[in-house]
């Protein structure tokens, strides 16, 4: 196989500009336990954003949560759909002080079993509209296990510079990793 | 931060003719995550739950694979699991209509961590569903295998992409 770049290459209309449509911004992997892990300064020079991550609790629970700009007041809403392998459920907050990135392992999956996601962001660089992100994730331990879909609101017009995501009651453990995506739009 | 362009294209299978598997191999580890992007159709059928195997265990069957699910039918949302299973239920596809399903393989270079890949299927007439698997091996993922579920081919037309991702 042969690999090549995706995206519009400039040089196929005119000059020799490349015009990737999907970069890496940034990734942390953690060598220890932490509470959370935060990307900021981020640019706002792309039309949304995705996360990826896998990531796994120390103890209690197994949902992630996910906060723009350090915004602590209860600026937030969030709907999920969830299935924990033997039935389906639904459930919402509103007037939270965090959103849902959501379920990713928990402690009491195996060592070597990390919860995965998908989180994406748009517009949030639009400060004529308040941010939503909405994600997939979840975890599977031969016998255990759940997934989510996952929507959330902040109540804010501002554009997204910063995000961190933190499980409610435990660190992410050692080499839970998320890495930042930018996607331009043409 | 440092930003780079990544997102690339490794290869993609278009069907010609009818078959009962598509491989891809010799996948390189130098991305973080992949994702193969499926849209496809049984020759002829219903639903069906194909299977997605890495690294030759399409051979061996071993059971070193499980899965729970989430799925909505149009009248009620469900979810299950299957345990210690020899491969995972992706794609789905049926008879009808192509359909897609979009596979996130995470981490799949990692050789201390098992594999976890985690999907969104989209059967249009049929149901939405969501879907994790574990594949219980550190082992790279170098080779990607995609087996018809049943005695039905997969049609002519169908298309399997895998692209890699990158981290900064």
């Amino acid at each position: 196989m042969s690999p090549s770049n995706i995206g519009i290459y400039a040089s196929q209309i005119s000059g020799h500009l490349v015009n990737p449509a999907y970069d890496s911004i940034a990734t942390t992997t953690l060598s220890t336990a932490t509470a959370s892990i935060t990307f900021s300064s981020i640019p706002a020079t792309y039309t949304h954003l995705q996360i990826r991550g896998i990531a796994r609790g120390g103890s209690g629970s197994a949902a992630i949560r996910i906060r723009c700009n350090g915004d602590t007041a209860t600026n937030y809403a969030a709907h999920e759909l969830y299935g924990d392998g033997a039935s389906a459920s639904a459930y919402a907050e509103s007037g939270v002080s965090s959103g849902f990135a959501d379920y990713f392992g928990p402690s009491s999956a195996g060592a070597n079993i990390f919860g995965v996601g998908v989180i994406d962001i748009l517009d949030y660089a639009n400060t004529n509209k308040k941010t939503t992100i909405r994600s997939l994730s979840g975890y599977d331990n031969n016998g255990s296990g759940g997934i989510a879909l996952s929507s959330t609101l902040w109540n804010d017009t501002s554009a997204v510079t910063s995000i961190t995501l933190f499980y409610a009651s435990s660190n992410l453990v050692q080499y839970s990793s998320f890495a930042l995506y930018g996607i331009k739009g043409a | 931060m440092a930003a780079g362009n990544t997102y690339t294209p490794i290869k993609t299978v278009t069907l010609s003719s009818a078959v009962a598997e598509v491989s891809f191999t010799s996948i390189p580890s130098s991305y973080t995550d992949l994702v193969l992007v499926c849209n496809g159709k049984m020759v002829s059928g219903t639903a069906n739950n194909n299977a997605l195997r890495f690294n030759g265990d399409s051979l061996t069957l071993a059971q070193n694979y499980s899965r729970t699910y989430l799925y909505g039918n149009g009248s009620s949302a469900f979810s299950g699991r299957s345990s210690n299973t020899t491969s995972l239920a992706f794609p789905y596809f049926d008879g009808t209509n192509f359909n897609i399903t979009i596979v996130n393989i995470m981490n799949y270079a990692n050789t201390t961590i098992y594999k976890t890949a985690i999907s969104r299927n989209s059967q249009p007439l049929e149901t939405t569903t969501a879907e994790v698997g574990l594949w219980r091996s550190t082992a790279a993922i170098s080779t990607i295998t995609i087996t018809r579920g049943g005695s039905i081919n997969f049609d002519t037309g169908s298309t399997f992409s895998l692209y890699g991702i990158a981290a900064a």
